[in-house]
């Protein structure tokens, strides 16, 4: 812990990179990026920075390695799961201010954006700019950055066609944490940012690490084409053990671009009924249609023996699950009229489809937490992110505490089943961490002293040696 | 503080940092500082820190609250139904609550005072309230049909005096039968009340009201988009019960009485649409009826318009506070390169407010030369005489 | 007491079956009709149970008013055949369910029964609904739908409720004893399904379209001519009130509006597809989609006119992209009249 004295002269220093208005050491700003939304204890950072270019990120870790302070790289800040919480004070560097489009590629369909460019700047960018283009979008709202979700594997409307949005990725630029700047991808060769391969994959250092590895400044990621049509169904049946099954259907005709389920216990009508929303595109409407009768035909079986079949969804009705960004997901937050949600995203086969789906109900009804549960579809059923989502009243400390015990149960189960909780709070890393191959965990412990050998990296985060 | 119940209730997902295309940034304050605490997110969890004793009313907690532009971006693009529409009267009341404390920003402070003392921001006395209407031949008020409520801005900013005398004069030149109060009007209290101060906006607004009766004023025409927002949306509740229109909305009623323009060049312009007209009252057709009907003009949108508009980042008394800055990343200097980008060399808008605001910004974005910044009464009547 | 009332004797006797002959989907001569008819009537297995679109035309093709659409949807359910798949009509049930929540209100006549759909009330004002009484929520819903879903058991069960309802929450103590059924489907309801089952209704129903044929009349110096032509979606509950149909040409002819002539229209209307969804035939939804929009389009009006909230639902959109302004009859009328 460094005295005032040295607080103020590091401040003063990271103003002279960054300039004075966008750093600060002021209680309001150590106050609110202390904190997330969701039901991780405080801890305040010892102040925020905000850079401007890869040159100035470059400054301040140099300047974190000298001093020895922890670096918190952060995005939106909307992992709801306290990664950017400075477990251990410091700075958090705040990337919001490189939102920059660098380069879109229409011919090998990517672009090279800053890595705190925001999902709704980017797919707005694309409009406007290359209508035939689009980015695969999380359900996270607008202001979440691509950055930040690449980098915790995250997924979206696109990952049953594509697979995670760090499978997307196409390379990036990192400020090491001894302040060298990296390319990863064909971008440390080409002019080009059109692959990772055919060079040794040097991204696995960098995703999925909580930003314990360095600091992204800037990524190129996959862009797909932009259908003039598209369309959406919902599945619903009654049984989850059929789930699976379903899906393996589904997602062999191989048109859908995102395929979720949802499982909701409100409204009534929703209770005890697993949907699966399917979302495909086409280029006329005759190729909607073809896809459609191809998704009906590969679950034919359901709809004859009438036990499962589609939802009937007129056209006006299908905007509310066709908007990317859906807002909706948003106001779960408010379920409670409190102001809050967190979930465990678990990364798990889709076998284990029935068996989260009744951990989740059983741990939210044991608990009487406000619950929503769902799974997006990872591939052609090749993994699923099974998202429990429960809902509390912030102004209501037992309530947040009853959803806090749900989640830490949830992660507990989640692993005991065999799934892994995604971009999982430092508690679960632990969990997981515990339950991980030893010569992984010392493979992953060998690698941060590599690159981070003075450990300012957002100490707190995947702590293997704790 | 009122309100106090849902500061909770705001869960910080950015919605409404965002027009609702999504294109930038759209609230002026956390576009010029990009700090959460600077969002209305972050303002509504500090609020929530400071009544829970948390967070001390400091000099930088004062100015992330006074620094809001209550341009009602967040109000329009927040996802949460009701609460959404309360973004506002949360804000007013923490300001409230720090004017109560009187911890408040100098500039905040003084501005307050003003109006107190002067019944005016700029302290002008009455007799030079009049200045932009010198030579006009305007009657005082008295039984016309409207009543022309010009404001503190139209009457004290020198660009603001411009504008005035030009929407005077097309209105006239429409035929409205119209007066105005000249050395006896005040603030009409809409910024007093976007600060806080609910007590001076109050005593404001009766004694405005009051001073309507008097004259048997019944239907008033405002210059300002904030003056019709404070006479028609706060003054019904303090008993005003006065037809209230924009100027803009007379106009665009009565383009066919002005003798028929001439033509004159093709001009490509574009429109910022203010935020007391677009967002707080939903008029954003008006302006654009006006436009069709200038032959020869072309409107080309900026990204942002009509309810997506960027705020010029001079609501909320930021025009005469100066709490949100000046730098490159100032709402006003943002929009004006915004309106370079559509190609177009004329920015037109309809607010006192905006017009010096976004006028200034041209000037230190050194687009003086290449863009011109005017009212949209302005361009009407030089395109009425026949001028470019 | 909630017998269906039916004859079968009648429909035994019956020389022409012009219920299933006439029917616009099933396809079958008069041979064939008889077979598949007196298989419905001993309750045994029929391809015109399982391959019924529920259209009601049935109903309204029947020369003796003998309800043969009721007695499939009967049967339907007696044998366990479903038209749409368990967990859909189950989460239907539970969404048009009454909830029982809303207290009593005084209302005043016109009340105008807006059933399930409380979201149109805004489009109850003007001069044509001066001093009209909205009533509306689940809990009024007149459940017709569940023909559509083999369960005339849910409308024995619910409908006497709901009927309740409308009277002792409102109309009794208001002293009103009329409703205005904006729907087809509550006027057929409450004035066919209800007699047909033998459930009391203590109230009288005007239908929404002689109410506004009558306030056009009383209205005439206000009523600007729209001069425009128009094509009708006639929807499948006004098939079990047929009668009603006339006052669509009376209103048309009020509001100078031209009915433009078109296959699909009065005795031959086409579903609007929403009802061949949910049963999970989208083939055969496309298909009457496409053949009576082409229809629409065919016919070169400026507008496509609908009454029911589902048909509009289901074709509103489609109808606007060929060029057709989708719009209900009630605010048509509202267009007209200033």
């Amino acid at each position: 812990m460094k005295d005032h004295g040295a607080m103020q002269r590091i401040v003063r220093e990271l103003a002279a990179i960054v300039g004075d208005r966008h750093v600060s050491d002021a209680a309001e700003e150590r106050y609110l990026y202390g904190r997330d939304m969701g039901t991780m204890p405080p801890a305040p950072p010892d102040m925020v920075v905000l850079p401007g270019t890869t040159a100035e990120v470059q400054a301040v870790v140099r300047l974190a390695n000298r001093e020895r302070v922890p670096l918190v790289p952060m995005g939106a800040g909307l992992v709801l799961s306290g990664l950017t919480r400075a477990l251990a004070g410091g700075i958090v560097v705040d990337l919001k201010r490189m939102n920059r489009v660098v380069a879109v590629n229409d011919v090998s369909r990517y672009a090279v954006v800053e890595a705190g460019t925001s999902q709704g700047m980017l797919q707005a960018y694309l409009k406007k700019h290359h209508p035939t283009l689009k980015h695969s979008l999380p359900d996270a709202p607008p202001m979440a950055t691509i950055g930040g979700n690449v980098l915790i594997h995250g997924s979206g409307h696109m990952s049953c066609a594509y697979g995670f949005h760090s499978d997307m990725l196409n390379g990036l630029e990192v400020v090491l944490p001894t302040g060298e700047v990296a390319r990863i991808g064909s971008c440390a060769v080409s002019d080009y940012w059109f692959a990772r391969a055919p060079l040794p994959d040097l991204a696995g250092l960098f995703l999925g690490w909580a930003g314990t590895t360095g600091i992204v400044t800037r990524l190129a990621i996959k862009l797909f084409p932009r259908y003039p049509f598209n369309d959406v169904a919902i599945f619903v049946a009654d049984d989850p053990a059929v789930i699976p099954d379903v899906l393996g259907r589904l997602t062999a005709v191989q048109v859908a671009e995102d395929m979720t389920a949802w499982m909701t216990p409100k409204p009534a009508w929703a209770a005890g009924h697993q949907h699966v929303n399917i979302c495909w595109g086409g280029h006329s409407r005759e190729e909607l249609i073809c896809k459609r009768d191809l998704l009906r035909a590969a679950v034919r079986d359901y709809i004859q023996a009438r036990t499962a079949g589609f939802m009937p969804l007129p056209p006006p009705l299908k905007k509310r699950f066709t908007r990317l960004p859906d807002s909706q997901l948003t106001t779960f937050a408010d379920v409670r009229k409190g102001g809050g949600f967190e979930y465990v995203g678990a990364i798990m086969p889709v076998d284990l489809f029935a068996a989260a789906y009744r951990l989740g109900v059983r741990v939210a009804e044991a608990r009487g937490v406000a619950y929503s549960l769902g799974a997006r579809i990872i591939g052609a059923n090749h993994c699923m992110m099974f998202f429990f989502a429960y809902a509390f009243n912030r102004a209501d400390d037992a309530d947040v505490a009853r959803a806090q015990g749900a989640l830490e149960e949830t992660n507990r189960e989640v692993i005991a089943l065999g799934g892994i909780p995604w971009k999982a709070e430092a508690p679960a890393q632990q969990a997981i961490l515990a339950r991980m191959d030893p010569s992984t965990r010392e493979l992953m412990a060998r690698l941060r002293r590599a690159v981070d050998p003075n450990g300012i990296m957002n100490p707190g985060n995947w702590e293997t040696e704790r | 503080m009122d309100h106090a119940e849902i500061l909770h209730r705001c869960f910080r997902c950015g919605y409404c940092k965002l027009p609702g295309n999504h294109v930038d940034l759209n609230c002026p304050a956390y576009l010029e500082s990009r700090f959460e605490t600077f969002s209305p997110g972050g303002r509504m969890w500090l609020l929530r820190a400071w009544r829970d004793g948390e967070l001390e009313a400091s000099e930088r907690f004062q100015r992330i609250l006074f620094s809001c532009a209550t341009c009602a971006n967040c109000t329009e693009q927040c996802v949460f139904p009701k609460f959404k529409d309360r973004l506002l009267d949360v804000f007013a009341a923490g300001k409230a609550a720090l004017v109560e404390a009187g911890r408040v920003p100098p500039a905040v402070r003084d501005y307050l005072t003003a109006v107190f003392d002067h019944g005016n921001p700029f302290k002008l006395p009455p007799k030079r309230r009049t200045l932009w209407a010198e030579g006009l031949d305007l009657p005082r008020f008295d039984g016309q049909a409207y009543l022309l409520w010009i404001g503190d801005v139209g009457a004290g900013d020198p660009r603001g005096r411009q504008m005035a005398r030009q929407v005077a004069r097309v209105l006239q030149r429409a035929g409205i039968q119209m007066g105005i109060l000249g050395p006896d009007e005040t603030s009409d209290g809409n910024e007093a009340a976007a600060l806080g101060e609910g007590e001076l906006f109050s005593h404001l607004a009766r004694q405005n009201i009051a001073r309507f009766r008097e004259r048997g004023v019944r239907r008033i025409i405002t210059l300002s988009p904030h003056g019709f927002n404070a006479l028609s949306r706060l003054y019904p509740a303090h008993g005003g019960d006065f037809a209230v229109f924009h100027y803009t909305q007379i106009l665009a009623r009565h383009m066919d009485r002005l003798a028929p323009p001439t033509g004159g060049p093709p001009l490509a312009v574009t429109f910022h649409d203010p935020c007391y007209l677009a967002r707080h009252n939903g008029e954003v057709q008006a302006p654009r009826r006006i436009l069709a009907r200038l032959p020869g003009v072309t409107l080309q949108e900026m990204d942002r318009s009509g309810k997506n508009a960027l705020c010029c980042g001079g609501g909320g008394g930021n025009y005469f506070t100066h709490l949100l800055g000046e730098g490159p990343d100032s709402a006003a200097r943002v929009r004006v390169r915004e309106a370079t980008a559509t190609g177009t060399a004329v920015m037109l808008t309809c607010c006192p407010t905006c017009l010096a605001m976004l006028e200034s910004a041209a000037v230190s974005q050194n687009l003086d030369g290449r863009l011109r910044v005017c009212d949209l009464a302005e361009l009407v009547m030089e395109r009425l005489d026949g001028c470019s | 007491m909630t017998e269906l009332r039916f004859d079968p004797n009648l429909c035994r006797a019956c020389a022409t079956v012009d219920c299933l002959v006439r029917c616009q989907y099933l396809d079958l001569d008069l041979p064939g009709a008889r077979i598949e008819k007196d298989l419905i009537l001993d309750g045994r297995p029929s391809r015109v149970l399982t391959d019924c679109v529920t259209c009601y035309g049935c109903e309204e093709y029947c020369p003796h008013g003998n309800h043969p659409f009721y007695l499939i949807v009967e049967r339907q359910e007696q044998l366990g055949i479903q038209p749409a798949p368990a967990p859909i009509t189950r989460q239907q049930l539970i969404m048009m369910g009454d909830k029982n929540d809303a207290p009593p209100a005084r209302v005043q006549a016109p009340v105008i029964h807006l059933c399930a759909f409380p979201m149109l009330a805004g489009g109850i004002a003007g001069p044509l609904y001066e001093d009209a009484s909205v009533i509306a929520g689940n809990d009024i819903f007149c459940n017709v739908m569940w023909l559509h879903f083999a369960r005339n058991s849910v409308i024995r069960e619910r409908l006497p409720r709901v009927i309740a309802r409308i009277w002792e929450r409102y109309l009794r103590d208001s002293g009103v004893d009329e409703i205005v059924c904006y729907h087809d489907e509550c006027y057929a309801t409450f004035t066919r399904i209800a007699p047909a089952f033998g459930i009391e209704v203590p109230f009288r129903c005007v239908h929404l379209f002689e109410f506004l044929a009558g306030r056009l009349e009383a209205l005439a110096g206000r009523v600007r001519p729209l001069k425009a032509r128009a094509v009708y979606q006639r929807p499948c509950s006004n098939r079990l009130i047929p009668e009603t149909d006339r006052w669509v040409d009376e209103i048309f002819a009020r509001i100078g509006v031209e009915r433009v002539a078109r296959r699909y229209d009065r005795g031959t209307p086409l579903c609007c597809g929403g009802v061949l969804y949910a049963h999970q035939r989208d083939d055969l939804g496309d298909d009457v989609q496409r053949r009576n929009l082409d229809d629409m389009q065919a016919a070169g009006a400026a507008f496509c006119v609908f009454n029911c909230p589902a048909c509009m639902l289901s074709l509103g959109e489609a109808a606007a992209e060929r060029g057709l302004f989708p719009i209900f009859m009630s605010d048509l009328c509202r267009e007209a009249v200033k």
